[in-house]
């Protein structure tokens, strides 16, 4: 299994889990192996193309799947995947 | 330049842990005193930033915001008293940096920052620091920065986990870091991520996060270490994990990527999804009720629903007794609201379940919402004195 970290806008979707073990393979793999554990998850990360939204960044260890082998970057066992969404802050 | 720069005894006395830093020393501290720095925004993040900035002794700190001191901004925003309250914040600020450090000249606009004042403000520095709240005024720094060629030094925060890095910054080899629009090149669309007036932020974060901001601007004014630029630094305070990930340019960044498409400012509120012209116009108007209607429907025990749209552990610091559906789980709860009779729908302010009764009028088909003028404030104000409000 990989792991993926979930931010904290995205935990309500995930049962407050901030990790999230997941099936390894390839990055989107992983990353729809998480929608079917979480299926709310779904339309927060992909857009109507099932496209990741561009305001979610996804990262295999340090590195930026885009600058990897983008959807298609392979994940291994005790591989950790990190989503980056982007947060504005404290506005009220 | 900076064998120009000049201190008096008492300069040389206050600096004097920085002038005895081997890697820093007097001329890290001629470079701090040449220096301009903008910070946009005066509150969580502004606090430490201008405190430690102005205590580090830059030469001229230009403050941006519109708002005034709240009591609840003193939770986290560390620069003001209570005698602040209802102040302009960035006169507030200049009083309480110029009693801190009298060697630092302020320059202070209170105002937004917008598309249309934005450039001119921000040309005259050396270095941006956004501590600003929200999407579109981020996106204006960023493309602001860029379009001027400016460093733009940023963090964000959200509950317990916090951002940080430094955009449009070009190294001693001379190669330029990644900005915003590389990293995140559209925002979220309005109501698909909260916003911390939902989510809340742990007031000590904003210290944390603002603190690393101005240690970024120091090491970019003086060359000192090797600064953020290319990596996004994460905190989370809850489990007490740190992240730093790698970020690089992207080709098609429509600032400077390898087609550059945007050359100017442009509506951010309409980037953002925010207040675009049809919007409106498209939708019912939402019905309300003020919480007198509301008290004395209560009182005649009028059949009526009152629907609270707000979190949980809101509702436990004040209610009056509505059946709480989270706005970010409303739809769930759909066959619970009533089609027939009237439901009064409440939030802390209004806005929330204003929001709400949008999506349930154009989405499902609801047309007996009310919004309950002020929400739960207003119920406090008018009604209930001692209700507790937050």
């Amino acid at each position: 299994m990989a792991k993926i970290i979930i931010p904290t806008p995205l935990r309500k979707f995930t049962s407050n889990l901030a990790a999230v073990a997941v099936k390894e393979g390839t990055v989107i793999e992983s990353i729809k192996d998480l929608t079917v554990q979480f299926p709310e998850l779904a339309k927060h990360l992909f857009n109507e193309k099932q496209e990741l939204r561009g305001f979610v960044r996804i990262f295999l260890g340090e590195d930026d799947i885009e600058d990897l082998q983008g959807n298609d970057t392979n994940v291994a066992q005790g591989d950790t995947i990190s989503i980056i969404p982007a947060i504005a802050g404290g506005k009220n | 330049m900076s064998t120009e720069i000049k201190f008096s005894p008492e300069e040389l006395a206050r600096y004097s842990r920085h002038l005895i830093l081997p890697e820093f020393n007097i001329e890290g501290q001629k470079k701090l005193k040449q220096a301009k720095v903008l910070v946009v925004g005066t509150g969580g993040l502004g606090a430490p930033l201008l405190l430690y900035l102005t205590a580090a002794g830059v030469g001229t700190i230009g403050m941006v915001d519109f708002d005034v001191v709240d009591d609840s901004n003193l939770q986290r925003q560390v620069l003001f008293t209570r005698e602040d309250i209802g102040q302009s914040k960035v006169l507030a600020a200049k009083k309480r940096l110029e009693a801190l450090n009298p060697y630092v000249r302020f320059n202070t606009y209170e105002t937004a920052l917008t598309s249309e004042n934005a450039l001119d403000i921000i040309k005259d520095y050396d270095v941006v620091a956004d501590g600003t709240d929200n999407f579109p005024t981020r996106y204006l720094v960023n493309d602001a920065c860029v379009l001027l060629g400016k460093v733009n030094v940023y963090a964000s925060i959200y509950r317990f986990e916090g951002q940080a890095t430094v955009f449009n910054f070009t190294n001693k080899a001379g190669e330029l870091g990644p900005n915003y629009r590389d990293l995140f090149p559209t925002p979220p669309p309005p109501g698909l991520v909260p916003s911390c007036a939902e989510g809340g932020v742990i007031g000590v974060l904003p210290g944390i996060l603002g603190s690393i901001q101005a240690s970024e601007v120091i090491k970019v004014i003086s060359g000192v270490g090797d600064t953020l630029s290319g990596r996004l630094f994460l905190f989370d305070a809850a489990s007490f994990e740190t992240r730093t990930l790698k970020i690089k340019r992207r080709k098609d960044n429509p600032l400077n990527g390898e087609h550059p498409t945007q050359t100017t400012l442009i509506d951010y509120q309409e980037f953002c999804g925010l207040n675009l012209p049809d919007h409106t116009a498209e939708k019912k108007p939402v019905k309300s009720i003020n919480v007198q209607q509301l008290h004395q429907l209560l009182q005649e025990k009028a059949n009526i629903q009152v629907v609270d749209v707000r979190e949980t552990y809101e509702y436990d610091i004040a209610n009056i007794q509505g059946e709480l559906m989270p706005k970010s789980e409303v739809t769930n709860y759909i066959p619970k609201i009533s089609k027939d009779k009237q439901v009064v729908v409440h939030c802390r302010s209004g806005k929330r379940s204003s929001d709400v009764i949008e999506l349930l009028q154009d989405q499902y088909g609801f047309d007996n919402l009310y919004n309950l003028e002020g929400g739960i404030l207003a119920w406090a104000k008018e009604i209930d004195h001692t209700m507790p409000t937050y």
